[in-house]
């Protein structure tokens, strides 16, 4: 993927990259900013075409599919907690709009067989949004927004979901919650899926395979047993060996906490 | 005198509402109102005059009105022109169709002619104190269609176009084109101007291509002044009544500046003026209000 091309701000965002997901699969990618983490989520999510290459999904070429018509099989989560629903509509109109993918007819599907569905689905997240399904999104909170977009998300069951550093702007108790909540929703409806995050101990808790990036290329993937072997430390020393960069320089690049 | 307003603003309440879905609902500033309501006007008359059924005379300018919006919506999507701009050149275009429609002249009467209102007033002359039944026929003309607004948007489709206007990522991440929410909604919008315009050339005895001079500027200023009227709702029936008050407050103060406004030496030239400067008090009111909020909101976070 290159950007600008031709001009002095010519960019390449992603060399070469060759990457196999399989059924499934919950992939971690960690990488330094600039790495090209979210140009290869734009790129499977169709927000940008490849100059160069080709995108399949299930054998199928999806490489010039516009965005949305990928919505429908692929669900995405941003950082930004109110990318997901509408703030100044009423929960439960945002889970009528978001509980179907494609194009919406005029029909009226809100009724109360809906409502208590939706009542039902809501309390697996347990923050008491049950009882507040006629409230504006505008009066919840962050974490709550985004919990929430991650619930329709699942319901809609994406064939892939790529979660792109959802948790890195909330609180931490937040944080927290909605991680655990990806956690188990993966687990429980075998999602097929791609975590971005800044935060190492997670890409090592999570997921059964992980993904570094650098400079626009996968650097290291490793999966099965090996990756449940990982540690911080031999992250950080996998990477020293592979970019022979500064130890103190990647530390700060890669938060551990 | 109070009917005269109320009429004056039930008839325009409908262009109201047009703007009302494309400003606010969609979050797309589309002028080719200016356009599109002297279409419906030109398009109802030249039906009268060619001995259209009035009902298929009143649908014509709905689909002309419609018509007009997509093409806007289109150029937008398809020639990646910013919305005003797309606006102003199908605006610009209607002018010329416009004189077309009306044979090649600005302004035709409809004086002699059966028109809906004529007949209405036939209908119900004598049962009905006569200055009372235009009143009471716009009165449920501008209730049924705000009903049928109201329901629209309750739709799947309605309430998607309701989250677009706020966050058009969602609407990609449904699976929805955003480009075909923004045709349909700004056609709708633009079918309903027209709309207004037809009744308004009856209303008036006359269709004219100046008629549409300035419409965004009231269908505006009257959108915002129903925003004073009632607290923030997301309940959407409140706020499509909240734009037909809007509507007649506005045609209140107009009025009342065309007919006294002598007494300060202001003549029927500058209510432009005056529009303008209504959105601009409006506008700061709206901006303090906000500033106020945020500062009592930072006082309770202490």
């Amino acid at each position: 993927m290159v950007f600008n091309p031709g001009t002095v701000n010519e960019n390449q965002a992603i060399n070469t990259i060759n990457l196999r997901i399989r059924e499934g699969d919950f992939i971690t990618v960690i990488g330094s900013n600039g790495a090209g983490k979210s140009t290869l989520f734009n790129l499977i999510a169709g927000t940008i075409i490849p100059s160069e290459g080709s995108i399949s999904l299930n054998d199928r070429d999806i490489t010039r599919e516009p965005e949305y018509k990928r919505a429908r099989y692929i669900g995405r989560i941003f950082q930004n907690p109110l990318l997901g629903t509408a703030s100044n509509m009423s929960l439960e109109d945002n889970m009528m709009i978001t509980y179907k993918k494609g194009f919406k007819w005029l029909k009226r599907s809100l009724n109360n067989r809906m409502r208590d569905y939706f009542r039902t689905q809501l309390i697996q997240l347990k923050m008491g949004l049950e009882e507040r399904m006629k409230e504006n999104l505008a009066m919840f909170s962050g974490g709550q927004r985004q919990a929430l977009t991650l619930l329709m998300m699942v319901l809609s069951k994406p064939d892939l979901i790529l979660l792109d550093e959802h948790t890195a702007a909330l609180d931490p108790k937040n944080a927290q919650i909605v991680l655990e909540l990806t956690h188990k929703f993966i687990k429980e409806y075998r999602l097929t899926s791609m975590m971005i995050t800044h935060n190492m101990s997670h890409a090592i808790e999570f997921g059964n395979r992980l993904l570094m990036m650098d400079k626009g290329e996968i650097i290291f993937d490793v999966q099965g047993e090996e990756k449940q072997a990982l540690t911080v430390e031999k992250l950080i020393e996998k990477f020293h060996q592979i970019r022979h960069k500064s130890f103190e320089n990647d530390r700060t690049l890669l938060s551990e906490e | 005198m109070i009917e005269g307003i109320l009429v004056e603003g039930l008839i325009y309440g409908i262009m109201v509402l047009g703007v009302f879905i494309t400003f606010r609902v969609l979050d797309f500033p589309d002028l080719t109102v200016d356009g599109s309501f002297p279409l419906g006007a030109a398009l109802m008359v030249q039906c009268i005059l060619l001995g259209t059924n009035i009902w298929l005379a009143l649908l014509a300018a709905f689909i002309g009105g419609v018509l007009a919006g997509v093409t806007t919506a289109l150029i937008h999507n398809h020639l990646k022109v910013p919305n005003l701009l797309a606006g102003i050149l199908t605006m610009t275009m209607l002018y010329s169709i416009n004189i077309r429609i009306l044979g090649n002249r600005a302004n035709v009467p409809v004086l002699k002619q059966e028109t809906i209102l004529s007949k209405v007033t036939d209908m119900f002359g004598g049962i009905i104190p006569e200055e009372y039944i235009l009143l009471l026929f716009f009165l449920v003309v501008v209730i049924v269609i705000k009903v049928l607004v109201d329901l629209f948007f309750r739709t799947d489709l309605g309430m998607t176009m309701g989250a677009m206007g706020n966050n058009e990522q969602m609407v990609i991440s449904q699976g929805v084109n955003p480009k075909t929410l923004k045709t349909i909604g700004v056609g709708l919008s633009n079918g309903l101007v027209a709309v207004s315009g037809a009744f308004a050339a009856q209303y008036l005895g006359f269709a004219d291509v100046g008629l549409g001079q300035g419409i965004i500027i009231s269908g505006l200023a009257s959108v915002m002044i129903g925003e004073f009227l009632v607290m923030k709702s997301n309940r959407i029936a409140v706020l499509t009544l909240c734009a037909i008050a809007g509507s007649i407050l506005f045609h209140g103060v107009m009025y009342l500046g065309r007919y006294y406004g002598y007494l300060v030496e202001m003549t029927p030239n500058d209510l432009n003026l005056i529009k303008g400067l209504l959105i601009i008090v409006l506008l700061v009111v709206t901006q303090s209000k906000k500033l106020k909020k945020a500062a009592s909101r930072a006082m309770v976070d202490k």
